[in-house]
């Protein structure tokens, strides 16, 4: 009696679901993606009074969901902080980790992680009074910059002015609030932190909007994506291609809207994405409609950036380095074909 | 010979008997006077309670933005749990408050007592986690806000108080082996802080696991909590029994009590009466430390507030309203227990 039970214990270890490709049978088997978010950044993800999710890296997940389970309500969303997010993910917690996570070497390759793509192209700029008639970071010579302790942002700044050669003095706070309180009561002549957040901070704890300005460089790279453990290669390259169908679903026009329409557009390439006259998702082990769900769940790159961040959103960030390669911008998706 | 009017009589005793103690009252109610009503306007006068962002706004901090938990209140007080089905936490910890006060302020006897938490507790479980009587099921990694923090304060203190008395006793055994592993689990868990204890179970102890078998990660905290208060409480009720002579021991042998009955009977209940302000201590502060949970994403109180305010644009300079609200929650929550434990000592006397 003992031996078999042991046997069988045994066997059940070996046959637990090991990672590898199982991903997706997981997900679907659950009917529900798990995602890692964070825990609350304006415009990315973010809980609203009602415990409903939304934001940019909220919309990936969703488009994800809808891809595969048809359904971008099936999503299980866990805030995570900095430190808890990939060992959550790791640990098998979550499916997918759509967390504002800048993507090094360092995290890339030793993690145990792969970044999918990049859905949001951050960087590090400058926020400062218009009465100083500052154009450009490297006028800030001598000025005093605040910056909260702590964070890369810190460190950055004292990289970058030191590659330039200039002197400047970081006046280091601990705590958000205080660094803001600072510069507003005219501590420094200059803020800085990630860009996305620097037209927020402006617009919103300003005390009047229009006497700051934020300065048009970048002076880190912040290339921010969703993550996805590593050993199930037929997941990652789910996560990737939906992101990737987004971005050529804004190249070729196709919106939420008119998603319906463009179903019986003559070009091949609209018939090859929404699943027309091709089945790109056999290859993905999806649905032939794979990229058309997604699509009609959160809408184009384009869309989802307006909405979250862009011009229809409380940020009103411009598209920079986020508008697609022929405008202009860095997105440049490989081609669904 | 006139008597003075018990007022003043009362007034000369207590707050004017010399110059020192008149200086200092006057001091105390100019201090009161110059405070008071900034901290009232603050508080109520030019306070919004109207759930509107732009009100609160347009009072730039003037007032309190109350507002801000009449928007936000249901995901401050129950976290991530579902917005539809919210009712459920709400039953739940109302049904397990009743049982709580009832126990508190000893309305029943003990026998029906313990039927009551018998009943209660399972019925918490089904409530929150459903899955049973067509509840639609809600993981336990979704539980939130003012329901989780008491079920992790009341298990918590109820499970750790028996292992506490195990482990109080066993250092006091005859067996070196025994005592030896009572103290070194309590110098282990006093050693270090309890958010490395919570850190520990939620992270390190999945990984040590066989792939694809997961406890639950409300049971891994919760089992971090009761080691660590039991130790804590497993010293104060240590103190109890040295606390009692060694008469009584002997007393006790020569009624004809062996070792254990004389600890049932005399020693232990002698021993605990005496440490009930103790015990009560360390109960408010297991209350009090379930706030460290939200470090391995299980949103209590403290956690639900942060997720209902970071990310919201409107409501986000509104902290300092949000953390009176909880603050207030958990004080009347502390102040409750420090009433119960009042009652407890004037029963036991």
């Amino acid at each position: 009696m003992r031996l078999p039970t042991i046997a069988l214990t045994l066997l059940l270890f070996a046959h637990a679901p090991a990672h590898a490709g199982k991903t997706l049978d997981q997900v679907r088997q659950k009917a529900q993606l798990a995602c890692g978010v964070s825990t609350g950044v304006i415009g990315f993800s973010a809980a609203d009074s009602q415990g409903r999710w939304n934001g940019m890296d909220v919309d990936i997940c969703r488009a994800i969901a809808a891809a595969v389970l048809n359904d971008p309500g099936k999503v299980k969303y866990v805030p995570l902080n900095a430190q808890q997010r990939f060992t959550a993910l790791q640990s098998g917690e979550i499916d997918l980790l759509s967390r504002n996570t800048t993507w090094t070497l360092t995290r890339d390759a030793s993690l145990g992680l792969h970044f999918t793509a990049v859905t949001y192209y951050d960087g590090q700029g400058f926020l400062v009074p218009k009465k100083l008639k500052i154009t450009g970071a490297k006028q800030l010579k001598n000025a005093e910059i605040c910056v909260q302790s702590g964070t890369t942002t810190e460190k950055n700044l004292g990289d970058w002015f030191k590659a330039q050669g200039i002197k400047v003095k970081p006046v280091v706070f601990e705590k958000f609030e205080a660094s803001i309180k600072a510069f507003f009561s005219g501590r420094c002549q200059a803020y800085t932190t990630d860009a996305s957040a620097l037209a927020f901070i402006r617009s919103k704890e300003a005390p009047n909007p229009d006497d700051y300005v934020v300065l048009p460089e970048l002076i880190s790279k912040e290339p921010l994506g969703p993550v996805v453990r590593r050993g199930d290669d037929e997941w990652f390259a789910i996560v990737k291609w939906v992101i990737f169908a987004l971005i050529e679903a804004e190249e070729y026009g196709i919106t939420q809207a008119n998603l319906e329409q463009m179903k019986s557009s003559p070009d091949p390439a609209i018939q090859r994405l929404l699943g027309g006259a091709e089945d790109s998702g056999k290859l993905l082990g999806l649905e032939r409609d794979w990229a058309a769900r997604a699509v009609k769940a959160v809408g184009n790159y384009g869309e989802i950036f307006q909405r979250n961040v862009g011009k229809d959103s409380p940020l009103k960030l411009p598209r920079g380095a986020n508008a697609l390669w022929n405008k202009g911008g860095l997105l440049y998706a490989p081609p669904v074909r | 010979m006139t008597k003075p009017p018990p007022l003043r009589d009362w007034l000369r005793r207590n707050l004017f008997s010399d110059a020192l103690s008149s200086a200092t009252t006057v001091a105390l109610v100019a201090a009161a006077l110059w405070w008071l009503p900034g901290l009232v306007d603050w508080l109520l006068l030019q306070a919004v309670f109207r759930a509107d962002a732009g009100a609160c706004q347009a009072a730039s901090h003037a007032g309190a933005c109350w507002g801000v938990v009449a928007e936000k209140y249901r995901i401050i007080l129950f976290g991530r749990y579902p917005h539809e089905e919210q009712w459920r936490p709400l039953l739940a910890t109302a049904l397990l408050l009743v049982v709580i006060v009832a126990s508190g302020r000893r309305l029943l006897p003990l026998r029906m007592m313990t039927m009551a938490w018998a009943v209660a507790m399972p019925a918490f479980f089904i409530l929150m986690g459903g899955g049973r009587f067509g509840l639609q099921p809600v993981g336990s990694d979704q539980w939130g806000g003012f329901p989780l923090t008491l079920l992790l304060a009341t298990l918590g203190m109820l499970l750790a108080f028996p292992l506490a008395i195990l482990v109080a006793l066993g250092r006091f055994s005859s067996l070196p082996l025994l005592r030896g592993l009572c103290r070194g689990y309590v110098e282990l868990v006093r050693g270090v802080p309890l958010i490395s204890v919570l850190f520990l179970a939620s992270f390190l102890f999945p990984l040590l696991l066989p792939p694809g078998i997961s406890i639950d990660v409300l049971l891994r905290v919760l089992l971090g909590i009761v080691l660590f208060a039991a130790a804590y409480l497993s010293e104060t009720i240590r103190g109890g029994l040295l606390a009692i002579p060694a008469g009584q021991h002997d007393a006790a042998a020569a009624l004809g009590l062996g070792r254990w009955q004389a600890m049932r009977w005399i020693i232990l209940p002698q021993a605990l009466r005496a440490v009930v302000p103790s015990m009560m201590n360390s109960a408010v502060s297991i209350f009090k430390d379930t706030s460290l949970v939200t470090v391995v994403s299980l949103y209590e109180l403290t956690g639900s507030l942060s997720l209902a305010l970071a990310g919201d644009p409107e409501w986000r300079s509104f902290h300092l309203e949000g953390y009176l609200f909880i603050a207030l929650i958990y004080w009347i929550g502390c102040h409750a227990m420090s009433r119960f434990s009042r009652g407890f000592e004037h029963a036991a006397r």
